[in-house]
């Protein structure tokens, strides 16, 4: 793996009034890494992603994505970046095959280009015969790789996925980071939010943010190492669950 | 990197075709206006029931009471046997205008010391007893005409009314038919509220289903993805014009005494207008409900006070320096001069040029209130 | 929010000062054959008038062009003796009464020995407000309480929130009922503010019994309500619901309950359907109460058509709810 930063964040601050929502926080994600955001709900995980994605305009600190500023060169960061939000925006009266075409076009793709792609990715999951169903009338679990894929479909060096495994069972959970290892063995880096712990196992490198600030920044397992010593545990017993707790019962928010 | 508008327009397109309500929508308001609307709106007030009263019993106040008994606006259902039992009559809703003629009226008349004949009105509905009034007034005054005529007295018999001699032409409504008046206005009814409703809750759908965020991180321009929403709503607005121009001629046989172009025109400006507000509105609220209330609010101030209902020299001056502002304005006069005067393209230059300024200030406002990051 | 407190103070506005048929200006031009002692007479008399506004003399070749422009609104020819009044009936729901003052004027130089006096009952400066302020509250009361009720109802449908609150021990019936509590409250809001603005600044009276129409007001307001519940069970979607509401309820309103136009010049089919509409019995019986002073027995027959229009929704609304929930 490469050591050269695609994001590079420092003294991030995103403010609403007389809350801070995300504190000055700084990290670095490095090209092809899986870079987990972890973090309880209401942390400031969905705010800081959206500084970086521009599609919010930070209130201190700086930030680089993909070599350009966030604040001032968020369109051209939109080129190289895909996106996945949590609620899966896709178009429910417009077919799987349309929605991709849809932002396959949008990012400058030829249709010869588009029509291998999709029927690539289509056929990576074994969806090929859904191509022409409205997406509104697909089951969850579908509909979340749908969405991945068209996050995607464009080949971005960087994809942002804003939990991408809300609400589904197990078993796609575990499929869906299949896909995602998969994707990342091409070469895109992966920048993934999420409050499922035990997620964090597929990261190469994970953050914990609490309160709007990072109280932790390691490998997982570094992580359960570390703290298995603090507190005398070993480090079966330390899941990152528990390192969590850990880090959160000093938090102000969170469940 | 080429423009992505054709891309997003067919997107906009297959969503429209798929949608259950709206096409249907679409083509069923200009019929439902176009036919419906007319048969409503009638400003005439017609079955006035009226009573006249009076011991007179003279050639003139028989031909006065004729005169209303023969009229389209009167009706005579009712009979009184003096003035206070007509006033109970009228207090119970069965007599609209009460008629008192005075005692020796023709002999009165003869004399010069002609007596007032007077007029006693329900003015409940202000409307109908001032017209009331108004036709009860010509009437009286052709049944006088025309005694006088007859009687072939000249302007020294005291009994003269010169009106023979002033006449009136009504010109580009010879019929009078108020619904040839008022099938321009609807036309322009139709094109308000299907180029501001609907690129609005198109919006604030996508809005509300998330998947404006989604194209909101791609590099698409604000000026496009707007504009590709915009522009299906152009065209439908030129269809649905051409549309309602044919429901008219078939239906009313009514036809645009002037260059049916110039009407097409205005439409396609007026429509580029109301769009781009429309679409500001949308940008800067937050929830369905609370666009479709301010859109609404704005829409009513338009349809009143744009001279569609209501001439616009009746309204107090501050209000008619308001209305410059308004597009149905200038739009309505349009149609309404096409059609019915077929003044040309060069006699309105003054509202097609404010169409054109009003169009691009709405477009650039809703451009610049389209935030892809806040 | 803001904007539905302060809706019916500008529809009221509007509709007090705006909008009127009121003559203000007449822009006209003369033709002059000859100028004879009658011409400059009856020139002068146009001239001096603060309602004409005599643009210029002009050629009679330049008529058609002068009227089609919209330039002046009418063109007096005046020629051997003759006037003749050409009007521009296109650009003018009042070409006739603008016709009818012009002829007024020139009339008025002549003599006239007949002369008609005129009373108006109840109404004796012939304010239209009389006129318009039931069409108004009949229309504001449905705005709120059936369209916003409707699409708040429908909201909750579509984010799947009323599935929770259905869920739940409470009856479903007194969930709704909770949810039009506030459009309650802000109809009575509005209801004063309405009935204070028109008493005060646009002098309406409010002759008949205070009681009487307040009780007419809130059995609307109810009504209103019911309407709204019933065809939020009807409607899956907010843009549905609205679009329903818009169709079915505004636009009826607003052409068959006599509101901006008269009930009695509807030709026989829509008069029937104007019979179903709620608002058409609400403004006749407020019209009743407010400008004629009568109390409740002047108002029965419409008082109850209302009450039973409310209830049967009230029932129609329970069996639907019921009905989906199976």
């Amino acid at each position: 793996m490469e050591k050269t930063p695609i994001i590079s964040v420092n003294g991030l601050s995103k403010q609403f009034g007389s809350f801070t929502a995300v504190d000055h926080i700084s990290f670095e994600v490095y090209r092809g890494e899986i870079f987990g955001f972890l973090g309880a709900n209401g942390a400031g995980k969905t705010t800081a992603m959206r500084m970086l994605c521009g599609l919010s305009f930070s209130t201190a600190g700086t930030g680089t994505v993909v070599g350009y500023d966030v604040r001032t060169q968020s369109e051209l960061i939109k080129r190289h970046i895909g996106y996945m939000s949590q609620r899966f925006s896709l178009y429910e009266d417009l077919t799987v095959a349309e929605n991709m075409a849809l932002y396959g076009g949008i990012y400058g793709m030829s249709q010869n280009d588009i029509r291998a792609r999709v029927d690539e990715l289509l056929g990576r999951l074994n969806f090929a015969d859904h191509k022409d169903d409205l997406v509104g009338s697909l089951p969850l679990g579908w509909k979340q790789k749908l969405a991945f894929m068209i996050a995607t479909i464009h080949r971005p060096e960087l994809v942002f996925l804003d939990e991408p495994t809300g609400g589904v069972d197990p078993i796609t959970r575990r499929q869906f980071w299949d896909l995602i290892r998969a994707t990342a063995k091409e070469g895109t880096t992966i920048f993934v939010t999420t409050h499922y712990m035990d997620e964090a196992e597929y990261c190469d490198r994970i953050t914990m943010m609490v309160d709007g600030t990072i109280r932790a920044l390691d490998t997982p397992a570094n992580l359960r190492r570390h703290f298995a010593d603090r507190l005398q545990r070993t480090y079966e017993d330390m899941t990152m669950e528990q390192v969590f707790y850990h880090l959160a019962r000093e938090a102000k928010r969170g469940e | 990197m080429k423009s992505v508008l054709p891309i997003l327009m067919r997107k906009e397109i297959t969503q429209f075709r798929r949608n259950k309500v709206l096409p249907r929508l679409v083509m069923m308001m200009p019929i439902m206006l176009v036919l419906i609307m007319p048969l409503v709106t009638q400003m005439d007030i017609k079955n006035i029931s009226v009573v006249v009263l009076g011991e007179d019993r003279s050639l003139l106040s028989t031909r006065i009471e004729s005169h209303l008994a023969n009229s389209d606006y009167f009706r005579m259902p009712e009979s009184a046997y003096d003035y206070n039992h007509a006033v109970e009559l009228m207090d119970q809703g069965r007599v609209d205008l009460i008629v008192s003629i005075p005692a020796h009226f023709e002999r009165d008349m003869r004399n010069g010391h002609g007596k007032p004949i007077s007029l006693t009105a329900n003015a409940v509905n202000a409307t109908k007893g001032g017209q009331g009034i108004q036709y009860a007034t010509q009437t009286i005054i052709s049944a006088v005409t025309e005694i006088a005529a007859e009687s072939g007295l000249s302007a020294e018999g005291g009994l003269s009314v010169e009106g023979g001699l002033i006449t009136v032409q009504n010109r580009y409504n010879p019929t009078g038919n108020y619904r040839h008046f008022m099938l321009p206005a609807l036309m322009i009814i139709v094109l308000l509220l299907v180029c501001t409703f609907l690129p609005l809750l198109n919006i604030m759908t996508e809005k509300e289903h998330g998947t404006i965020e989604q194209i909101n991180v791609t590099p698409v321009s604000r000026w496009e993805f707007i504009l590709a929403k915009l522009i299906p709503y152009w065209i439908l607005a030129l269809v649905m014009i051409g549309f309602a121009m044919l429901l008219a001629w078939a239906v009313y046989g009514l036809v645009p005494a002037g260059n049916p172009l110039n009407i097409f025109i205005g439409a396609f400006l007026f429509s580029l207008c109301m769009s781009g507000f429309s679409v500001t509105i949308a940008n800067i609220s937050n929830t369905m409900q609370q666009a479709i209330f301010v859109l609404f609010f704005f829409v009513i101030q338009f349809m009143l006070l744009s001279g569609l209902f209501t001439p616009i020299s009746s309204m107090p001056t501050l209000a008619q320096w308001l209305t410059y502002a308004f597009p149905p304005r200038y739009v309505i006069n349009i149609f309404r001069s096409v059609y019915l005067k077929g003044t040309l393209f060069t006699e309105l230059w003054f509202d097609y040029t404010m169409l054109f300024i009003l169009a691009a200030v709405f477009y650039t406002l809703a451009t610049f209130t389209y935030k892809k990051q806040n | 929010m803001m904007i539905v407190l302060i809706m019916p103070v500008i529809l009221l506005m509007l509709f007090g000062f705006a909008i009127s048929t009121e003559i203000n200006e007449i822009p006209i031009a003369v033709v002059v054959d000859e100028y004879t002692p009658e011409v400059r007479r009856d020139l002068t008399a146009l001239e001096n008038n603060p309602y004409i506004t005599l643009t210029g003399i002009i050629e009679e070749r330049d008529v058609d062009q002068v009227l089609r422009s919209g330039k002046v609104s009418a063109v007096v020819m005046m020629r051997d003796g003759k006037r003749n009044v050409v009007l521009d009936a296109a650009n003018s729901s009042m070409s006739v009464s603008a016709g009818s003052y012009i002829t007024s004027i020139l009339r008025s130089g002549t003599t006239m020995p007949l002369s008609v006096t005129t009373y108006m009952r109840h109404n004796p400066q012939l304010k239209s407000a009389y006129n318009f302020v039931p069409g108004v509250m009949g229309l504001i009361f449905i705005l709120i309480c059936a369209m916003m009720t409707c699409v708040s109802v429908v909201r909750e449908k579509e984010t799947g929130t009323m599935e929770v609150l259905l869920v739940s021990p409470i009856k479903p019936i007194y969930i709704v009922l909770a949810k039009m509590v506030p459009y309650f409250i802000l109809s009575l809001i509005n209801l004063a503010t309405i009935l204070l603005l028109s008493h005060f600044v646009l002098d309406m009276p409010i002759s008949g019994n205070l009681p009487t129409l307040l009780t007419l007001c809130v059995l609307y307001i109810l009504l209103s309500l019911m309407l709204g519940l019933f065809v939020s069970t009807m409607a899956l979607s907010q843009v549905v619901a609205l679009l329903i509401c818009a169709m079915v309820m505004m636009i009826p309103i607003i052409m068959l309950s006599g509101m901006m136009f008269p009930v009695e010049n509807l030709p026989p089919v829509l008069k029937q359907i104007s019979y179903i509409v709620p608002a058409r019995w609400f403004i006749e019986a407020v019209r009743k109460v407010m400008v004629e002073g009568l109390s409740m027995s002047g108002i029965l027959k419409e008082f109850s058509i209302l009450c039973l229009m409310t209830i049967a929704l009230f029932a129609g609304s329970i069996k639907k709810f019921n009905d989906r929930l199976e």
